[in-house]
């Protein structure tokens, strides 16, 4: 199969930019998208031409490290998909396929595909987190947890960090990111003590990061490769008006 | 030289007890003198940052991904072994350590794996207390499930992702460090090499990925935790990044390497379907419980089956071989690892072998769906069969799975005694890294619990017995070994860069994954091992005559990132060789073919090679030297392990 493949290059964050063409004539159906990439910068590297920079590690669909919007849509046109789980069998022979990087203030371009996603760090950072020392846990089955529960919090602890809901969003929000973390944990019966002051900081911090806020158009929910669901954010709302209304009274008595 | 493992003596049960009061410590208003380096944030690197950190010590934490979190535990599938014994199935601490010494084949330290069992309880405690959100039952509490070479459920999950859960976990713990300045993270940044002071770890080089400098970081400590070495297959279920750098050149300033040829190959992962293969993905091995193993009983209809002329669903039942149910009817389908893979390479040599590679084999949910509908097996591995077919483009519901071993874990490393220190003082190596649990074959859903065992519930106690005794002072990165290890760093990099010849990284890259799994993988013989020696040298040459990479050392540059990995692989694989051609008998993942029982099974030879090989870097092209720790055995009787 022979594709042409329409690539973002950006040597480095000051570089302007600018999309150029190249064609694969040994694509095969067989083929995961990134080993098409493989495929690209082999050839590359053998005309004496710089290898398109892309972050990878995986390529199972659970490291988050892929990130590159493929025909216009993070991780390409599989619902439910990271880039690297995508397979060529999915386009068609001859098509022209364009690939560019996260386009979000909050992401600065690094190089070509690659983009500086760690203020999702800074927002765990944050709060993102339930204060316990090593050892000094109970027992576990202390703890009962009801199945439905546990399993919506392991429903939205299966975010990748991708930073993919930030790329669908028009205005590059992260909320659904922070809504799964802010989730996961005030759903816990773990989590219940910095449940407040969790949402307030991790709020903060995704504010500070200068990502936008959230019109309710779902594409982030849409797009993301783990499928995390939009009740998240209603969750973090609720979470975040319950610790507005609430948490300066407790901190000032 | 003898190698002291510092293994305690007394009674097993009281051996970790003993053992820690006997440590030293450093006080809470001291700890926070001593700076520690830790590589890799991983399971155990992650899980040993945070509890170092808790404790008051200073932690520089080192990743080459782009953030903590992306470490390649996160990729782990099945689960977490404990013997918490919630089942009530008659599980213990010592059925635990009985089980892994035995999986191991009889070559793990009694003394390590005992402790493992017995911190195994309290890793599941310090998981869910950080809401790790495991499998539950209706009323609440926590749910297992069994797994290969165990009788009894003792596995905890979370769903088909237990390690990104254990990951995400250690690293929010690790986020709060960060977040109260007892942590500085460094992502994306490798290490490079180890810098020793009158023969201490003192610190180590690294290079900026982002800028290409390079850098030194002095300390007091340096842990390793920076997984195993299965990429030097070039093919494996590690994550394109996994590397054996760190270990490598902690190797070659000291520190002895560990049984390098046993490896770990998993028997169930999507086969290769082509040159341009990058990785294999693994499917867990979970789906044993269900699925049914089998290749045509005859070459006819395997051939038309590889040439698309017959469907596997057309094979009649009498016209089927279930293998495993066939040599193994006690354990079927639920063999061991290095059983199950073995097995499936040999039916594959027979020439019956499935898919147009013939190196496959069926995995057949078909009587499953059957007997218990296709609902109840989509709530138990439907991700696993999404995954399945998002790869392979095939729906298992449909037709069977094909499958094919694949390189999955390395249970040799870097060898540690019990304290899990190198043979350089002040170097510390935890995880996967190290060699001390697993033997010769690790059981399944055991590497997660090694992996935080070392990270929150050993090294923070044996580190400080070596920092007691080391003075406030740091060595400034000005110190003559700081600059000597960086200019060697400098030069090595721009040697690769000057080459400037005809072949790729990944082309040379190939070629020695290819010679390693067709020589020194599944199965091995005297004479494979030898030509394999001669074909590594002939890379090694190629590698430094002809290797291309573009571009400069001093920028973003993944070539040379993967060029630099790559140099020590070549190494690596040679040394694994020496090592598969030094052991003259079979066992756990090492299949010697000179050495089977008339079954066909790894024969061991407990009376000549009842040790640990550790192996001592001597210099550029010279052979390495072989130090042996013996292995005494006083709680278990050693057995041929039987699965039939």
């Amino acid at each position: 199969m022979k594709v042409t493949l329409k690539v973002w290059r950006q040597k480095n964050a000051n570089d302007k930019g600018h999309f150029e063409s190249y064609e694969v004539n040994n694509a095969n159906s067989h083929m995961s998208f990134l080993e098409l990439m493989d495929v690209l910068n082999e050839q590359l590297e053998k005309e004496g031409k710089e290898p398109v920079h892309f972050d990878h590690d995986c390529r199972e669909g659970i490291c988050g490290s892929c990130a590159m919007y493929i025909n216009g849509r993070p991780h390409g046109p599989q619902r439910g998909t990271t880039a690297c789980q995508l397979h060529m069998r999915h386009f068609k022979d001859g098509e022209t396929i364009t690939v560019e990087p996260w386009r979000a203030k909050s992401f600065p371009v690094i190089k070509d595909l690659m983009t500086d996603r760690s203020a999702f760090d800074r927002i765990i950072q944050a709060g993102g987190f339930i204060s316990v020392n090593t050892g000094s846990a109970p027992d576990a089955n202390e703890i009962p947890v009801p199945k439905a529960i546990a399993d919506e919090a392991f429903n939205a602890a299966t975010c990748i960090g991708c930073g993919a809901c930030v790329a669908a969003c028009k205005n590059a929000s992260a909320m659904l990111f922070t809504s799964a973390k802010i989730s996961q944990l005030a759903l816990l019966p773990q989590g219940q003590v910095e449940r407040q002051k969790r949402a307030e900081r991790m709020i903060a911090q995704m504010d500070t990061e200068g990502f936008g806020a959230c019109t309710n158009t779902l594409a982030c929910s849409a797009e993301c490769p783990k499928e995390i669901d939009m009740a998240n954010i209603a969750r973090m709302n609720r979470e975040f008006l319950t610790a507005k209304a609430s948490s300066d009274a407790i901190e000032a008595s | 030289m003898v190698l002291d493992g510092k293994t305690p003596t007394g009674p097993l049960a009281e051996q970790w007890t003993q053992h820690k009061f006997g440590l030293k410590l450093v006080n809470p208003a001291n700890k926070r003198k001593y700076d520690i380096i830790v590589v890799g944030t991983g399971l155990a690197g992650a899980s040993a940052a945070a509890s170092l950190a808790e404790l008051g010590y200073n932690v520089k934490a080192f990743c080459f991904q782009d953030s903590a979190r992306r470490a390649h535990s996160i990729a782990a599938q099945g689960g977490i072994n404990a013997a918490k014994n919630y089942q009530n199935d008659g599980d213990s601490v010592f059925r635990l350590f009985y089980d892994t010494v035995k999986g191991g084949d009889y070559r793990s330290r009694e003394a390590n794996v005992h402790r493992l069992a017995q911190v195994s309880v309290n890793i599941i405690d310090q998981a869910v207390a950080q809401g790790v959100p495991f499998a539950r039952e209706y009323g609440g509490l926590l749910d297992n499930r069994s797994f290969g070479g165990a009788q009894v459920s003792r596995t905890f999950y979370a769903r088909g992702q237990t390690g990104q859960q254990l990951l995400l976990g250690a690293y929010s713990a690790m986020s709060r460090q960060v977040a109260s300045g007892k942590i500085k993270m460094y992502p994306r940044t490798e290490m490079l090499d180890v810098v020793t002071v009158d023969g201490e770890a003192k610190g180590i080089i690294v290079r900026n990925l982002l800028t290409g400098e390079i850098e030194s970081h002095s300390a007091h400590a340096v842990v390793l935790a920076t997984g195993g070495y299965g990429n030097v297959f070039f093919l494996s279920t590690n994550a394109m990044g996994c590397n054996a750098t760190a270990a490598w050149r902690a190797h070659k300033k000291g520190a002895y390497f560990a049984n390098p040829c046993f490896t770990q190959i998993h028997p169930t992962c999507i086969p290769v379907s082509g040159d341009y293969q990058s990785k294999l993905t693994l499917m867990s091995e979970s789906l044993r419980n269900d699925g049914r193993v089998w290749v045509p009983k005859t070459k006819e209809d395997a051939q038309a089956v590889r040439e698309g002329k017959l469907k596997a669903n057309d094979i009649a039942e009498e016209n089927r071989d279930y293998y495993l149910e066939r040599k193994y009817p006690s354990f079927g389908n639920l063999v061991p690892r290095d059983v199950a893979s073995r097995n499936a390479k040999a039916v594959c040599d027979e020439g019956r072998g499935v898919a147009e590679t013939g190196l496959a084999v069926y995995l057949d949910f078909r009587d499953a769906i059957q007997r218990d509908g296709q609902d109840t097996i989509s709530a138990r591995y439907g991700n696993l069969f999404e995954m399945y077919e998002k790869i392979t483009g095939d729906d298992p519901y449909q037709v069977p799975m094909m499958i094919y071993p694949a390189v999955h874990y390395t249970m040799g490393g870097l060898w540690v005694d019990y304290n899990l220190m190198t043979t350089i003082p002040g170097l510390y190596s935890i995880g996967e890294c190290n060699f001390s649990d697993h033997g010769a074959n690790r059981l399944g859903a055991s590497a997660l619990m090694q992996g935080l065992a070392d990270g929150y519930f050993v090294i923070p106690y044996t580190i400080g017995d070596y920092l007691a005794n080391q003075s406030y002072e740091k060595v400034p990165t000005t110190h003559e070994a700081f600059k000597a290890a960086e200019a060697e760093v400098k030069d090595r990099l721009n040697k690769i860069i000057g080459i400037n010849g005809t072949q790729t990284v990944d082309q040379i890259h190939k070629k020695l994954g290819r010679v390693i799994w067709d020589k020194c993988g599944m199965s091995r013989t005297a004479e494979g091992l030898k030509e394999a020696r001669e074909e590594v040298k002939k890379i090694k040459d190629e590698f430094w005559n002809d290797v291309k990479v573009l571009g400069t050392a001093e920028e973003l540059n993944q070539t040379l990132e993967k060029a630099s990995r790559v140099a020590d692989f070549i190494e690596l694989g040679a040394l694994m060789i020496e090592d598969a051609l030094d052991r003259k008998e079979s066992c756990g993942g090492h299949f010697r073919e000179e050495y089977q029982t008339p079954e066909g099974e790894a024969l061991r030879d407990d009376e000549n090679f009842s040790y640990v090989a550790a192996w001592e870097y001597q210099g550029p092209d010279m052979p390495e030297k072989l130090n042996k720790e013996d292995l005494v055995f006083e709680n278990v009787k050693l057995t041929q392990r039987s699965y039939k």
